[in-house]
């Protein structure tokens, strides 16, 4: 064994994954996760993978246990910081987080965090390993707006505290972007989605789905005349972007938040579902991050060929580099320095073409990143019958707009304090996209840590 | 679940059910409407809400066979129930949230088209109960498809039905009736609500275009999530671009832009038909039908 390297983890072959659904990392078994995690050198003091972890998991702690075979012991630790191991262990952006910091990267490669970790919410889960519920409420009732990665941490969290917590979801389905946004192949939705919301179930949270905060009910109303004596807001960045180009409302563009809501929740891709939708022969996915190449690989198993059209260049792509990986391994087609100028239509109002500018990288913007500046007389037809816009997503304003005293960002996201949540609001706080405008499963579930604090501090002398 | 305490059909393909669901009844307003998803393989169907019942806590749903989702909704009977309903959603009609002087200065003429009738009726109600006398015009295709007759005749000053074939009162179009009421009976309205097929809604508004009468109507593109953020049921309003699930499913008529609409609402036709023959033809389906793939 080289210490200097990661213990490889077993993946679906490429070409018989392109046409499935099922996940594309295998994961460790127990050999080789404690081999992996023998290489990690347990930094005593000030351990850095620790502070690179938005929810602070003790790492090297349940790494060790990982080591000697403890892997209950392991989950125990890991399940102090985290309700959504076994998500995070397969969505984080470990390479600029934990991973990212770890001392064993400085010469070689880092340790397999991610991995580790979701081997052992793996291995706990078949192993029918579930949280203790707390003997006691405090009889203090807390709602919290949407069963995202946000609001099911803080929902947990207010339970192990003892409150009596209600997450109020708008779909028929909680886990909020883990079901409707991230596909089957990234993150199963049955065995991993389903049972960490069990989980934080079985801490003595309730979930109400099918309500829709600011429509079928207000906050005020929740505060005034359901007993809710403080609520947070964790409900997300849900409203699509478009680019306002000629053409874009043809038969054929969808935004990548239809297209992954009708294969992700709504099933489309299996036989036995209802929910139709349109695979494509040929497919472009305008966009560059983790959601775009979500979006095409599914289109790559629906079908279609499929091209990722993005206006900067590899290096920009703010997608995750495992995943850009994998999408070019199952044979996404990357048309970088492209960017899209108009659609073009047949009779019937059909897609049938995409007119697409070439690009060249100018000056760094306010991102930092170099900008795209257009190359004049570039313009080039594409043929494709498909376009997927996936171009970003903001707040959606349903609860700002129908609850008094709740203030807005110029951007329509909610003003709230990052280190504890409070909004402009007396009791009420908010956490995660709803507040940052969209990012990531892990920084929303930092949020709802901190949103779980606040409200704590705010209810406890109460 | 939902619970289903009254299941009728009203006319062929036509259906109407009672279903409790206490936080929508709670505060629904006429324009309103629910999701309604019937099992775990099932649609997300919008619909609009026909009627309510604070007290019970119930919402009256009418809908129309029009794919595989709708064909196993129809099966159910009272005492069944629906997996998922969510809602209220979109805006209120516009009327609901008006100063109640302004609504009683004018005079409105509601015209519904086959299962338009459903949501029409609640605005109708609602004028009544606020004691303010508006005009009705049904129009089905034949006497069997005419809905909500009694219920609407209590609620309207005038009702006037007309079928396409002539089967029941009158033969014409909706459009021909309200022709007959403002050019020939010299009526006058100040606004018109147009509910239906969108077909039918683009020629009402072709006509009160003319006539200079202001129209309100309620989409009904293909929807998914029905809160905002799929972005399926996006319209052409004058040169705005419109939800419908959240801002409207009510719209200035005389802006919207039909044509489009009606092409959006086919983009899905055989992808539904696919799904149709599934559940009509059940496992003795095996191909043939050029769709299913069942016979490569």
């Amino acid at each position: 064994m080289d210490v200097l390297k990661k213990v490889p983890v077993r993946e679906q072959d490429p070409k018989v994954r392109a046409s499935n659904f099922e996940e594309v990392c295998l994961g460790y078994g127990k050999e080789e996760a404690m081999e992996e995690a023998s290489r990690c050198l347990k930094c005593k003091q000030n351990a850095k993978c620790v502070s690179g972890c938005p929810v602070a998991i003790n790492i090297p702690a349940f790494i060790k246990e990982v080591e000697a075979g403890d892997f209950l012991k392991a989950a125990e630790i890991i399940a102090e910081a985290s309700a959504l191991p076994a998500v995070c262990g397969r969505v984080c952006p470990q390479e600029s987080q934990c991973e990212g910091k770890c001392i064993r990267g400085i010469k070689g490669e880092p340790i397999s965090i991610g991995k580790l970790e979701r081997f052992v919410a793996d291995w706990s889960r078949e192993a029918g390993f579930v949280p203790a519920k707390p003997e006691r409420t405090n009889g203090k009732k807390v709602a919290v707006i949407g069963s995202g990665p946000a609001g099911l941490t803080c929902a947990g969290d207010l339970a192990k505290l003892g409150y009596e917590v209600t997450i109020f979801e708008a779909l028929h389905e909680p886990g909020g972007v883990l079901i409707y946004g991230i596909p089957e192949f990234r993150l199963p939705k049955d065995t991993v989605v389903r049972h960490e919301v069990e989980n934080v179930k079985r801490l003595g949270v309730t979930i109400e789905t099918n309500v829709i905060i600011g429509k079928s009910v207000t906050i005020d109303q929740l505060m005034e005349e359901e007993g809710f004596q403080a609520v947070f807001i964790g409900s997300g960045a849900g409203l699509p972007k478009f680019m306002g180009i000629p053409g874009e409302n043809a038969n054929g563009v969808f935004s990548a938040n239809e297209y992954l809501t009708r294969n992700n929740l709504m099933k489309a891709f299996r036989q036995d579902y209802d929910t139709p939708i349109i695979g494509g022969k040929k497919v472009a996915v305008v966009g560059g991050g983790n959601v775009a190449m979500d979006a095409a690989r599914t289109a790559l198993r629906l079908g279609a060929q499929v091209h990722i059209v993005y206006r900067r260049s590899e290096a920009e792509l703010p997608a995750r580099v495992e995943e850009v990986h994998h999408a070019k391994e199952e044979g996404v087609i990357f048309d970088l320095l492209t960017n899209p100028v108009e659609i073009l239509t047949d009779e019937n109002d059909w897609v049938k073409g995409m007119v697409v500018r070439k690009m060249e990288l100018g000056e760094p913007d306010a991102s930092g990143r170099r900008r795209p500046v257009e190359v004049p007389g570039s313009d080039f037809t594409i043929e494709v019958d498909t376009v997927i816009m996936s171009l970003g997503t903001s707040p959606n304003p349903l609860i700002s707009s129908t609850t008094e005293g709740l203030e807005i960002n110029k951007w329509k996201c909610i003003i709230a304090d990052e280190t504890n949540g409070k909004t402009t609001k007396e009791g009420v706080y908010a956490g995660g996209d709803a507040v940052t405008g969209a990012a990531t499963v892990i920084l929303a579930m930092e949020a709802g840590k901190a949103g779980a604090r606040g409200i704590h501090e705010y209810l406890k002398n109460k | 679940m939902y619970k289903i305490l009254k299941a009728e059909k009203l006319a062929d393909k036509i259906y109407l059910m009672d279903v409790e669901a206490p936080r929508v009844a709670k505060g629904c307003q006429p324009g309103e409407f629910v999701i309604v998803k019937m099992d775990e393989t099932g649609e997300r169907i919008p619909l609009t809400i026909c009627d309510y019942n604070r007290e019970k806590g119930t919402v009256t749903i009418v809908f129309q066979t029009v794919g595989a989702s709708t064909l196993k909704m129809a099966s159910l009977q009272a005492g069944d129930g629906f997996q998922d309903i969510t809602g209220p959603l979109g805006r209120p009609s516009e009327f609901v949230s008006e100063e109640l002087e302004e609504v009683k200065k004018r005079s409105y003429l509601f015209v519904a088209g086959g299962v338009g009738a459903a949501p029409v009726y609640p605005q109708v109600k609602w004028m009544k109960e606020k004691g303010i006398a508006v005009d009705v015009i049904v129009g089905a295709k034949s006497k069997e498809l005419v809905i909500l007759e009694d219920k609407m005749k209590e609620a309207a000053e005038h009702l006037y039905i007309t079928t396409d074939d002539g089967s029941y009162v009158r033969k014409g179009m909706v459009t021909d009736v309200i022709q007959d009421l403002v050019t020939v009976q010299g009526k006058h309205y100040d606004v018109c609500v147009a509910i239906g097929p969108m077909i039918m809604m683009k020629f009402v508004c072709k006509l009160t275009k003319e006539l200079n009468l202001p129209t309100i109507v309620s989409m009904n593109p293909i929807m998914v999530d029905g809160t905002g953020m799929c972005g399926a049921c996006w319209l052409s309003v004058g040169d705005q671009v419109k939800f419908a699930c959240v801002d409207g499913p009510e719209f200035d008529g005389h802006l919207v832009n039909f044509d489009q609409a009606m092409k959006r609402q086919q983009m899905y036709r055989t992808e539904e038909g696919r799904a149709m023959l599934r559940v009509q033809e059940g496992d003795t389906h095996h191909g043939g039908c050029g769709q299913c793939g069942g016979d490569r």
